[in-house]
C-alpha cells in the first residue's frame, strides 16, 4: 500500500503580501514555507504509511520553487517525492490541478489513501482537494480531525470529521481522499540527518505526457489581484475612565446600528 | 430549463438560514440573465423547505426526498447535483461555501468539467453572461477578481454573510419538480455512524458579533487557587468564562480567540480566528488584549466595525480599528457589559 500526500510552497504566514505596481503578488524577501495546513497532512502520511506497512509519497504540482516543500517533506521522513509540472498547467484552474493530481496518484499506483491539508493559504483554496477525489472516483472525507480506525487489508477507514454543527463519525471504503485539520496530530520537525539527506535528493519531475493526460481548458480566469482598501488611520480613540469609555463606545455602536 | 440553480443547505429538515443569502445573490444573476431562479432542496422535509425558499424569491424548486439523502453526504448529493446540471445545463449554480457547500459545488463542477469560483464576497454579471467575483486570497491579505466562462455552467461558492437575502414575500409559491436520487445506498461508499452536536457550538463564521481575546487574557487580577495547576491557564480560562462570555452573552455574540491564546491552552482551537483558524467577517468585532499579529488581522480585517481594547496604545490592532480603547480589558469589559445591559434593557 502507498499513501500520497499533496503539498506546495506558500508565503510564510507572517509575510506581508501585497500587489505590486506590475499587478503581480509579492511577499518581499519573506521565506516560502510548506503550506501550514500541509504539515498535518505530511505527518499523517508518515503515520499511516507506517501503520499500513507501505510508503508515503509526497507530490507537489507546480514550478521548481515547490521543490522546497518536497525537500522539507523528505527531511520530515517521507519516503519519496515527485514534482508534477508542465507548461500547459501555467495559468490553469483547479480542474487541471485535479486532473494532474489524479493521474499522478494512478501512476504511483497501489495507493489506498490520499491526504491533503485543509486548504492552501495562497490562491488555491480547497476546491482542488475535492476535485481530485472526483477525478479519481474515490470517496472524499474532508475536515478529518481524527482517524479512529483503518484496516488496509479490509480497505476500510473510520474517521471523525468536524463540520459546522458538530462532530461526525464516518466510515468509508478505501481507497479514499481525506483532508485533515490541525487537531489531528503534532507535526514533527525535520531531523538534522533528514535535512542532510533531503538536500541531496534528486526530485523527479513528471510532465502531463508522463501522466498520459491533457490539461482541460480553464473555465475560470483571474482578472487581477487587488490590495485591500486602506483602513489605517480611521480609528477614533475613546478616552476616559473605564465607565466613560464604555458609555461612549455604546453610544457609537448604537449610532452605527451594529447592536 | 435554462436557469440559475441555488442549493439550499439543510440540517435535520431545516434550511441553513445563510442559504437565503444565496437566493439573494441568485436573484441578481437570474434577473440579469433573464432566466428563472431554481432552489434545489435534497433530503428530509425537502418539500417544506422548498415552500419556504419560494418566499425568499425562488421561482421554481427541484426537490428530492430520499432516505439516502436524509443527512448530507458528498457522494449521493454530488451525484444528484451533477446529473441535474448535465440534464438541464443551468447558467449558474450557487451555494454558500460552508464545509458542505464548498465540497459539493467543487465535486459537481469537477464531474461536469465546469468552472468554479469560490469564496465570492461580491458578484456581478457581465453583458456576455460571465460571472465576475471578488474573493480574498493569501488568507485575506489581498483580493483577487476572477471571472467564469459563460459558455458553460458557472459554479459559484459564496462567502456567508456577504450577500443579503431577498425580502420575504409570504404569499409566493414555486413550481416544484420532484426527482429521484441517483445513488442507491449500496452504491454509496460512506456511512455516517454517529453525530455529536457540539456543546456550546462555536459558529464563528455565522456570527454577527464576535468578542475575541488574546494572550493578555491571562493578566487576570484574580488569584488562581492553590490547586489550579498552571495559574496562567486558570486565570485565562476564568477570564474567558467570567469576563468575555458575559459580554458575548449580552451582545448575542460568539467568542473568538487569537492563535496565541489557543496555543497557550487558554481556549480550544475551534475559537481561533486568523490565518490558520476561522476567517470571519462579522458586523462587529471586539478584540480584547489582541495585539494584532498579521495572521490574526488576516482572519478578521473585513469585519464591518472593529473595536480594539488593549493596554498598549501602539498595538497594531489600533491601525485597523474603527474605535480604540486603551486600557485593561479587566476594567473596560465589565464596564462595557454593565453599560450594554442598561442600554439594551437586558
Amino acid at each position: 500500500m502507498q499513501v500520497v500526500i499533496f503539498t506546495r510552497i506558500t508565503p510564510d504566514t507572517a509575510a506581508k503580501v501585497e500587489v505590486g505596481a506590475d499587478g503581480n503578488v509579492t511577499w518581499g524577501d519573506a521565506a516560502g514555507v510548506v503550506n501550514p495546513w500541509d504539515e498535518y497532512a505530511l505527518e499523517e502520511g508518515i503515520l499511516q504509511a507506517k501503520a499500513g506497512g507501505g510508503k508515503a509519497v509526497v507530490v507537489a504540482i507546480g514550478p521548481e520553487m515547490h521543490n522546497e516543500a518536497l525537500k522539507h517533506s523528505l527531511a520530515m521522513g517521507l519516503d519519496q517525492a515527485i514534482r508534477v509540472w508542465d507548461a500547459a498547467l501555467e495559468g490553469s484552474d483547479s480542474l487541471a490541478y485535479a486532473t494532474a493530481a489524479a493521474a499522478a496518484v494512478q501512476k504511483i499506483g497501489d495507493v489506498d489513501l490520499v491526504i491533503f491539508g485543509r486548504e492552501s493559504i495562497d490562491v488555491g483554496s480547497d476546491q482542488h482537494n475535492y476535485q481530485t477525489a472526483r477525478k479519481l472516483g474515490w470517496p472524499m472525507l474532508s475536515y478529518v480531525s481524527k482517524i479512529l480506525e483503518v484496516d488496509y487489508a479490509a480497505k476500510t477507514i473510520k474517521v471523525e470529521r468536524m463540520v459546522e454543527q458538530g462532530k461526525q463519525v464516518v466510515t468509508s471504503q478505501l481507497p479514499a481522499v481525506i483532508s485533515v485539520l490541525k487537531d489531528i496530530n503534532e507535526p514533527r520537525y525535520p531531523s538534522f540527518i533528514g535535512i542532510r539527506k533531503a538536500s541531496k535528493a534528486v526530485i523527479p519531475e513528471w510532465s502531463l505526457t508522463d501522466l498520459g493526460v491533457e490539461a482541460p481548458a480553464p473555465q475560470t480566469s483571474l482578472v487581477q489581484f487587488m490590495n485591500l482598501p486602506v483602513r489605517e488611520g480611521e480609528a477614533e480613540m475613546i478616552e476616559g475612565t473605564p465607565e466613560e469609555q464604555a458609555a461612549k463606545l455604546v453610544d457609537r455602536l448604537l449610532e452605527e446600528k451594529v447592536l | 430549463m435554462s436557469a440559475v440553480f441555488v442549493w439550499i443547505e439543510t440540517f435535520k429538515g431545516a434550511a441553513n438560514p445563510t442559504s437565503w443569502e444565496a437566493l439573494g445573490a441568485g436573484r441578481v444573476v437570474a434577473d440579469k440573465l433573464g432566466v428563472p431562479l431554481t432552489a434545489l432542496v435534497f433530503g428530509e422535509n425537502a418539500g417544506g423547505v422548498a415552500a419556504t425558499a419560494a418566499t425568499y424569491g425562488a421561482d421554481k424548486a427541484v426537490v428530492c426526498e430520499d432516505a439516502t439523502l436524509a443527512t448530507y453526504r458528498l457522494e449521493p448529493y454530488a451525484a444528484l447535483l451533477a446529473k441535474l446540471v448535465a440534464e438541464h445545463a443551468p447558467k449558474a449554480v450557487l451555494a454558500i461555501g460552508t464545509t458542505s457547500g464548498r465540497e459539493l459545488l467543487a465535486a459537481a463542477a469537477a464531474d461536469t468539467n465546469s468552472g468554479l469560483l469560490t469564496e465570492a464576497t461580491t458578484l456581478e454579471v457581465g453583458d456576455d453572461g460571465a460571472i465576475k467575483v471578488v474573493r480574498p486570497v493569501f488568507a485575506g491579505k489581498i483580493l483577487a477578481e476572477a471571472v467564469g466562462s459563460p459558455a458553460g455552467t458557472q459554479f459559484v461558492a459564496l462567502r456567508g454573510r456577504a450577500f443579503k437575502p431577498n425580502a420575504v414575500n409570504a404569499g409566493a409559491t414555486a413550481e416544484v419538480t420532484t426527482v429521484d436520487a441517483v445513488l442507491a445506498e449500496d452504491a454509496i461508499p460512506t456511512r455516517i455512524e454517529s453525530f455529536e452536536a457540539e456543546v456550546g457550538a462555536v459558529n464563528l463564521t455565522d456570527a454577527a458579533i464576535i468578542v475575541s481575546a488574546g494572550r493578555g487574557i491571562a493578566n487576570n487580577p484574580k488569584d488562581a487557587p492553590g490547586d489550579a495547576g498552571d495559574p496562567a491557564i486558570w486565570k485565562a480560562q476564568d477570564g474567558f468564562a467570567n469576563t468575555i462570555q458575559p459580554l458575548a452573552d449580552v451582545l448575542g455574540a460568539a467568542v473568538g480567540a487569537s492563535r496565541a491564546a489557543v496555543d497557550a491552552g487558554f481556549i480550544p482551537y475551534a475559537h481561533q480566528v486568523g490565518q490558520t483558524g476561522k476567517v470571519v467577517a462579522p458586523d462587529l468585532y471586539i478584540a480584547c488584549a489582541i495585539s494584532g499579529a498579521i495572521q490574526h488581522l488576516a482572519g478578521m480585517r473585513t469585519s464591518k466595525i472593529i473595536v480594539a481594547i488593549n493596554k498598549d496604545g501602539e498595538a497594531p490592532i489600533f491601525k485597523l480599528a474603527r474605535y480604540g480603547l486603551v486600557g485593561d480589558l479587566y476594567q473596560i469589559v465589565p464596564a462595557l457589559t454593565a453599560e450594554l445591559k442598561k442600554r439594551l434593557g437586558k
